[in-house]
């Protein structure tokens, strides 16, 4: 009796380990699938020309994605410019003050704007902005892309600060720290390695979209370095390449998304480094 | 320069509920006041209504007058942070911040109010730190240290020196040692005692013997009430009142 009920706990217990260590693998199975054979069919067209050249006419050989990954990098940094402070900005709100009406209409509101499909998005901008201005920007683009990084960064702020301990905003204000003072100084610094990883989050996931941008950028085959004008995106680009029937350009659309896959796990990446090393020495 | 303190008539909530039922009592310049009292009674909130610091609670407020010095510190157009400034807290758990050194946790006062100067913060944290028994132990590593990384009892202390930077004129302890061991406890005690030559110390404690060795007067808290106020010797050898008695020979509390 004793025996056999023994024997049952252990063969659960294995059975248990079992089943999470496959659910383990299992979860690493699609990214490692995907990122290989994403260099698979990619690696071989990652040559100094894509670097460096903007698409070519159809039927010439060669040519690569330099006007995308610039035009990504100029919209990126539209969209961060927009959505990192507004977004640590609502977070700080919600922590520090939003216990009443307003806190929940904004958590509210944060909460749906994450749900919202990024097509959407899209045709909210393409309505207000580039109707209105009559013409595609990166501007529009990267509006688009930093009202999409809004909800993730104030939530994860949110959440950061609120894990602060009270004794420390307590100890700031004893010293005669006014409270913004302490919010700034000691909260946001405090919590500083979490809201990074949060908008690193943000910042890699809408990277990578393509609908919004759709509408907004619109994409360019060409260099162009106003922000108020039509502007290529790297995936836009790996869409227009990937829709179209030449073999040239699936090519450079499998290089550009091989890109795109490498440019986020290195933010993500950075971020785990910098996180990890925001924490001084002998601090919990 | 270390200024009394006189309290008329203040009186404590927390939402609905009255934690203070109007206490009135002089806390003498310069010296050690010791607050006791069993858990719940109001010795906490008491201190905390000395700087403001117990409106930082939500739905938490204080009415009454406390005058620090010549100021009323409820009185119309007294700002809650400059009381702060005058008078200091030291918190039950230490809370060194834990993202700054050592040297940057002394700092922190001064900094954050504004005081850019490079040599004068300099003299300032090392005075605070000798001033708290601290240096001699910390001297080595002020910068590269988190102030997280010392001993509970160096923490506290470390918290002390952060109190004294900004040249408080009372110093408010909130059971300073009751997470401590006995040697760090003493290490505070002795650092009480010298602190009050140029500082008002109010203290709350547990530990009645703590109160009789650190303070000059004592006064007994039960259920948000001021029951007795005296010499620390008359309060534990005669006091004047049954529930004093009562409660420092152990028959409750």
């Amino acid at each position: 009796m004793k025996n056999q009920s023994h024997m049952r706990r252990y063969l659960v217990d294995h059975l248990a380990t079992g089943l999470s260590w496959l659910a383990a693998v299992l979860v690493l199975v699609p990214l490692l699938a995907i990122f290989s054979y994403l260099v698979y069919r990619g690696i071989g067209s990652l040559d100094w020309a894509f670097f460096t050249q903007i698409p070519k006419p159809v039927g010439e050989h060669g040519g690569g994605m330099a006007n995308a990954i610039i035009g990504s990098a100029v919209i990126l940094g539209i969209g961060s410019l927009i959505g990192v402070p507004l977004g640590i900005g609502s977070g700080v709100y919600l922590a520090e003050y939003g216990r009443g009406r307003l806190g929940d209409a904004v958590r509210f509101t944060a909460d749906v704007l994450n749900g919202i499909p990024s097509i959407v998005m899209g045709i909210a901008v393409y309505a207000l902005i580039v109707i209105r201005q009559k013409h595609f920007s990166a501007f529009a683009g990267g509006f688009a892309l930093g009202i999409m990084m809004v909800p993730t960064i104030a939530r994860a702020t949110e959440e950061m600060l609120l894990m602060v301990p009270s004794a420390l905003r307590e100890a700031a204000l004893g010293l005669g720290i006014p409270k913004w003072r302490t919010t700034i100084s000691i909260a946001l610094r405090t919590a500083s390695a979490g809201i990074i990883t949060g908008i690193m989050l943000a910042f890699a996931r809408v990277a990578g979209e393509t609908a919004p941008l759709l509408f907004t950028a619109f994409g360019n085959s060409f260099w162009n370095m106003n922000p108020n004008q039509p502007t290529a995106a790297l995936p836009l680009q790996i869409y227009t390449y990937a829709n179209s029937p030449y073999d040239e350009w699936h090519r450079i659309a499998w290089a550009g998304a091989l890109v795109l896959v490498i440019l986020i796990v290195a933010a993500v990446t950075a971020v785990r480094v910098v996180a990890s090393r925001g924490v001084l020495k002998g601090s919990h | 320069m270390a200024v009394g303190i006189k309290v008329e008539n203040l009186k404590a909530w927390f939402g609905k509920t009255e934690a203070l039922h109007g206490i009135t009592m002089d806390v003498q310049s310069g010296k050690a006041t010791a607050i006791i009292g069993p858990s719940g009674c109001g010795k906490s909130t008491f201190v905390r209504c000395l700087n403001r610091m117990h409106e930082t609670i939500p739905d938490a407020r204080a009415e009454g007058k406390v005058q620090i010095g010549e100021t009323d510190i409820y009185g119309n157009g007294t700002s809650a942070v400059q009381i702060r400034r005058r008078v200091g807290m030291v918190f039950q758990k230490p809370n060194p911040f834990p993202t700054m050194s050592i040297y940057d946790n002394v700092a922190a006062g001064l900094r954050l109010n504004g005081v850019r100067n490079g040599r004068e913060i300099e003299t300032v944290v090392e005075r605070c730190l000798r001033s708290a028994a601290l240096w001699d132990e910390v001297k080595d590593h002020l910068k590269k240290k988190s102030g997280a990384s010392l001993s509970g009892g160096q923490q506290q202390r470390l918290c002390i020196a952060r109190a004294l930077a900004v040249e408080p004129e009372v110093l408010l302890m909130d059971e300073p040692a009751s997470a401590l061991d006995p040697i760090s406890t003493s290490k505070i005690e002795e650092l009480i005692f010298s602190l009050k030559q140029n500082y008002t110390v109010v203290i709350v404690t547990h530990n009645m013997q703590q109160a009789a060795r650190v303070a000059d007067s004592t006064a007994f808290f039960l259920m948000g009430e001021l029951i007795e106020l005296d010499k620390t010797a008359k309060i534990f050898t005669t006091p004047g009142d049954k529930r004093t008695e009562d409660y420092i020979t152990g028959r409750f509390g």
